[in-house]
């Protein structure tokens, strides 16, 4: 990739980002009165973050193993009840528990 | 409402952030080099976000215009929250300050903001900026530059801290809310048939994610619409 593309990308990114934030909180002082779209607005967060992680984890380490153990031992940790930081290290150590044993064998 | 206050107040998020950013640094590191990756984080204040727009520039085939569109509808949230805040936020907030503080409108620090008791003022919301702002762009300057020492088995392990993290985020909500377990196994539906279905797979990355949240988000406020008090839960 070139540098000016970079650049280019990063304004897109970087001001899309910023005027997301600052024009509502500048312009909009009443709620959204659509039950519909507050509805829409509230699952996004979610499906978003569950569409970027399945199946982009699988791929993410060595092997298929360790990203399905990462992902299994994550969503068991997230539902004991791990807050944001633990549930990271419980994925981490499983890929580094998988990749490091089957680097021995 | 002092700005130090914030700052103390800031300082669980910004030392989550560092951990959380070190391992954005790192996959950051395999595409692009560590200035760069360092500069994404010091600029947007994202982490799903970046993460997706660093997928869609490193991607030969990623344009401008999925780039807008991934970053404005996985970042839409935050227009929520500003909406949010703005309810929140002390009469002394004016416009110029709103303007200077917008980016710190992130998840957490939003979160923190307004479960306050009292109006928020500028010198609290900008004090509780502070910390996790230097957290999130030190740690990927760390994660960044470790990422080209460290060997690839132990950087492999400290990426995926990312997607943990978004799995913390995710599954506590779908545990509570049957209506978002239905929408997110339907985002996953969707985004495996991305993955692997051989006609949608010359879809590009970003908009994937974009069709998957899209579909099953419509498809919840549909069939399942939410109450005022489930929505503060988000």
């Amino acid at each position: 990739m070139h540098l000016r593309d970079y650049f280019l990308f990063l304004l897109v990114m970087a001001g899309v980002t910023y005027l997301l934030r600052a024009v509502p909180f500048v312009l909009l002082k009443g709620k959204i009165k659509s039950r519909f779209w507050r509805s829409f607005l509230a699952y996004v967060p979610y499906t978003v973050l569950a569409a970027m992680t399945v199946p982009a984890i699988l791929y993410s380490t060595d092997s298929k193993l360790s990203g399905a153990c990462a992902l299994v031992a994550a969503v068991v940790a997230s539902l004991f009840g791990l807050g944001l930081v633990g549930v990271a290290v419980v994925a981490c150590v499983t890929v580094l528990g998988v990749d490091g044993i089957s680097m021995l064998l | 409402m002092k700005f130090s206050n914030g700052v103390k107040d800031g300082l669980p998020i910004g030392l989550g952030y560092f951990a959380v950013s070190f391992s954005f640094g790192i996959a950051g590191s395999k595409l692009i080099s560590w200035p760069l990756v360092t500069f994404i984080s010091m600029t947007n204040l994202t982490s799903a976000g970046q993460f997706a727009g660093l997928q869609i520039m490193s991607d030969a085939a990623g344009t401008f215009i999925e780039m807008a569109i991934a970053t404005f509808f996985i970042n839409l949230r935050y227009s929520l929250m500003a909406i949010s805040l703005s309810q929140k936020v002390a009469p002394s907030f004016g416009t110029f300050k709103r303007l200077m503080l917008a980016t710190g409108i992130t998840d957490e620090i939003y979160a923190l903001a307004v479960s306050q008791s009292e109006p928020v003022t500028a010198r609290y919301f900008a004090g509780l900026m502070v910390l996790p702002y230097i957290g999130w762009s030190s740690g990927t300057l760390c994660g960044a530059v470790c990422g080209e020492i460290l060997p690839a088995v132990v950087t492999n392990a400290l990426g995926v801290a990312l997607y943990g993290m978004f799995i913390a985020i995710v599954v506590p909500q779908m545990k509570a809310h049957r209506p978002t377990l239905v929408a997110v196994l339907i985002a996953i539906a969707c985004s495996l048939a991305f993955k692997y279905v051989p006609a949608l797979s010359d879809v590009t990355v970003g908009f994937a994610i974009i069709i998957c949240a899209l579909v099953a988000s419509l498809l919840g406020a549909a069939f399942f619409p939410v109450k005022d008090e489930e929505e503060s839960c988000t």
